[in-house]
């Protein structure tokens, strides 16, 4: 019997676990958010509500014996608030944004990459080991409140963003799994942030919707940005949700706004920053940005570097937070008003890409938005171009001014007025939403219906006649159509294709957000550039059961994909006259995507 | 510096005001600041029971509001409004330590220039009083501070226990 829903927040900057009793009561309980024991100083041991994502790899003897001693023990590595203080001081040392590699998709985020920059002897982890030793520090952190009840015999919902697409989910949950969280289910971030709020609302909350609305998610953390679509319907009397589509994966937040306030405080400073003290700025333009933001009446806001020795006064370095650099970087910045015709601007493609994390290019929030209802608009599905109802998540949301720009801009393309949805939690309403979720699967309180929130296409070479140095064009059949339930296989109709045992194929993993009408076996006989290219995927045709060994045989297989309840694809090429014999393609991540 | 510290001593006698034990404390910082560099680990005072506590709590506000580093300098040198500016960040800070790890309240609940009444066996710890004290109580008076009680003090555990170290020396390499 499991004793408690436990919802896991994994975010690029910031972790943090809620719970709720599974079985308490009628009425679906709010869950709360756990204290999670981390060091916050060398030997120091506190209770915080928030994780850092941040992992720091010590160096031999940094912190002496008891330096880095938790109550369950000595990890190799530091995970959480002193990791990321003390992490900022020391070159290379510090892993951060691990999230954000897992859709990487010209980096493998299985290979030892982190952190970018260290010193030679360090041994380098993974994204994966990155987000793995996060989660095992909340493992830790739960059984040991937890004697009677781990974690791992809990029912666990952990949250990704909904851009994460099947590669990035089934590392997520390898990541789990290595951490000792043997079940879980993923939910979409922005999807808790609404279960959340239905949480918070209670049966108040059909009070604020009406059938044929469509809501808005606009989810912006520290460093991504998530938008999803929810429609309200209605069957049989009752108010349905389901939520219609989802956006690109947006490497743009609150740190970027914090960073391009602290450039241009820098500039007028007049003086030579080092890394200790630009750090030190930033942080304080981050509190001067929400005094700012949160105070209309302030013209300015103080930002003071105290000098890094034992002369606070004497070497400080003094600037200000104008009301005007909110306006210009901030609202202009990051929310422009735009029109809805407008898309972001694409940036220069510089070699940085190619080692750094791929982050967006034009900061505009609003640009990006634009792009994402605007497919709509295309897809003629107009009334989900224009919601009616936003629900703002992430710390960024929490100032006023900025929710109500956005406001103003989806009200000025829909032409009516767009209205926020009132009473959300900013900071903390993923970790409770998904944790509401787990009691919402046992039947208690309202299930957004969702389904893939991408369709999937498999991509092979055309047999056509060979012409030397010309490559075959690239082909692809849909194997999971937009929309498809969870837990459910779909087959490929009418698609066949010869492989041979003993060998090993390879195909391509292709994903869309925007073809809503292909179904499974629908054949794309040219690459459409909606198409993004995830992983290469491989399967080796080893003649199963040992038969005896057929080398060389070509066998006619079919695709067939199933998608799992727990938010996984899984892709199989099927034997056409046995369908008992079936090979597994498993994702290779090792071969960039494009 | 020593007939700074004989002017110093000589005008604290003269108004009245007590002299610390080690009257070098009145000493700006600049002057006679701790010594740089403890030859050993022997100069270390190993800090237990209550001066281990209290080593705690200057270490917390040290951390987070670098409270000692602003006690230390010697701030006639600035303008009130480097000083001020300096002051935001220690204020900050050191409140934040006070949140999170004290829980203070005022040891009489009510607003400044209230009347109040005394009663009969009140804790003199708690209370003090001035004015025209004469009699027995209850006393009635006007509330000129409320005081503040600290009802939970909660200092992080350190292993090893406490080794006076209030912050320890930063020493970046290469």
């Amino acid at each position: 019997m499991k004793r408690y829903v436990v919802g896991i927040d994994l975010g690029t900057t910031n972790t943090v676990l809620a719970a709720a009793e599974a079985e308490a009561g009628h009425e679906p309980a709010v869950p709360e958010v756990m204290a999670v024991p981390q060091l916050v100083g060398p030997g120091e041991v506190e209770a915080r509500p928030v994780l850092p994502s941040a992992v720091y790899l010590p160096a031999p003897g940094e912190f002496g014996e008891q330096g880095l001693v938790l109550p369950w023990g000595a990890p190799a590595s530091v995970v959480g608030c002193f990791a990321r203080e003390h992490g900022a001081k020391v070159a290379g040392r510090l892993v951060t944004s691990a999230k954000s590699w897992l859709c990487h998709r010209r980096a493998d985020p299985r290979a030892p990459l982190l952190p970018l920059g260290a010193p030679p002897e360090l041994e380098r982890i993974s994204p994966v080991e990155a987000q793995r030793r996060v989660l095992e520090h909340l493992v830790h952190a739960w059984d040991r409140a937890h004697p009677e009840a781990p974690l791992a015999a809990q029912e666990v919902l952990l949250a990704v963003p909904a851009s994460f697409d099947a590669v990035a989910r089934s590392l997520t949950l390898e990541a789990a799994r290595a951490a000792g969280i043997a079940e879980l289910t993923l939910l979409e971030e922005p999807q808790a942030a609404f279960y959340a709020w239905l949480a918070a609302l209670g049966e108040g909350w059909r009070q604020h919707v009406r059938p044929g609305d469509t809501i808005l998610v606009c989810d912006i953390g520290g460093g991504t940005t998530d938008f999803s679509l929810i429609a309200c319907g209605e069957r049989e009397g009752n108010l349905v949700l389901e939520r219609v589509a989802v956006g690109e994966h947006l490497l743009l937040g609150g740190d970027n706004m914090d960073l391009a306030l602290a450039h241009r405080v820098a500039a007028r400073l007049g003086a030579e920053l080092d890394p200790w003290q630009s750090r030190a700025l930033w942080l304080e333009c981050a509190r001067a940005k929400e005094e700012l933001l949160s105070r209309p009446e302030l013209e300015r806001a103080p930002v003071t570097i105290p000098g890094r020795g034992r002369r606070l006064v004497g070497g400080q370095v003094r600037g200000e937070v104008l009301r005007r650099d909110i306006d210009e970087v901030v609202i202009e910045g990051f929310f422009p008003v735009c029109g809805a015709e407008d898309r972001p601007r694409a940036g220069r493609r510089a070699a940085l890409r190619e080692i750094g994390l791929p982050y967006a290019a034009d900061p505009a929030i609003t640009r990006h938005l634009a792009a994402f209802l605007g497919r709509h608009v295309q897809s003629g599905e107009r009334a989900l171009a224009h919601p009616r109802l936003v629900l703002c998540n992430g710390g960024v949301m929490q100032a006023e001014a900025l929710r109500r720009r956005l406001l103003e801009v989806l009200a000025s393309w829909s032409g009516a007025p767009v209205l926020e949805l009132p009473g959300a939690s900013y900071d903390v309403a993923v970790a409770r939403g998904a944790a509401y979720y787990g009691l919402v699967r046992r039947g208690r309180g309202i299930r957004i219906r969702g389904g893939s929130p991408r369709s999937y296409y498999v991509g092979f070479e055309a047999a056509v006649p060979a012409v030397p140095g010309l490559q075959p064009p690239m082909q692809a059949v849909c194997v999971v159509p937009f929309g498809l339930e969870e837990g459910t296989e779909t087959e490929a109709p009418g698609v066949e294709l010869g492989l041979v045992t003993g060998e090993t194929v390879e195909f391509r993993l292709f994903a869309s957000t925007a073809r809503k009408d292909d179904r499974a076996g629908t054949l794309l006989q040219q690459l459409p550039a909606e198409l993004e290219p995830l992983a290469t995927l491989q399967a080796a045709l080893e003649p199963v059961r040992g038969e005896a060994a057929q080398q060389g045989e070509v066998v006619p297989v079919g695709l067939r994909a199933r998608l799992t309840e727990i938010g996984t694809l899984e892709l199989f090429c099927v034997a056409r006259q046995q369908p008992e014999r079936c090979w597994r393609l498993e994702v290779n991540l090792r071969k960039p995507a494009d | 510096m020593r007939w700074w510290l004989a002017l110093r001593c000589f005008f604290r006698v003269l108004r009245g005001r007590a002299l610390p034990a080690d009257p070098r404390l009145l000493l700006p910082a600049a002057g006679a600041a701790p010594p740089a560099a403890p030859a050993d680990r022997q100069a270390e005072a190993p800090a237990t029971g209550r001066a281990a506590g209290a080593v705690e709590l200057l270490r917390l506000l040290q951390r987070e509001g670098r409270l000692v580093d602003f006690l230390w300098e010697d701030i006639d040198a600035y303008t009130d409004e480097q000083v001020g500016a300096a002051v935001r960040g220690v204020h900050r800070g050191c409140r934040r330590v006070l949140e999170r790890y004290l829980a203070l309240q005022p040891v009489i609940d009510g607003e400044e220039g209230a009347m109040v009444t005394i009663e009969q066996g009140f804790d003199p710890r708690a209370i003090e009083l001035t004015g025209e004290v004469r009699g027995v109580p209850p006393f009635r008076g006007t509330l000129r501070h409320p005081g503040w009680r600290a009802s939970r003090i909660e200092l992080p555990e350190l292993p090893g226990g406490a080794c006076g170290i209030v912050a320890p020396a930063e020493v970046e390499i290469g």
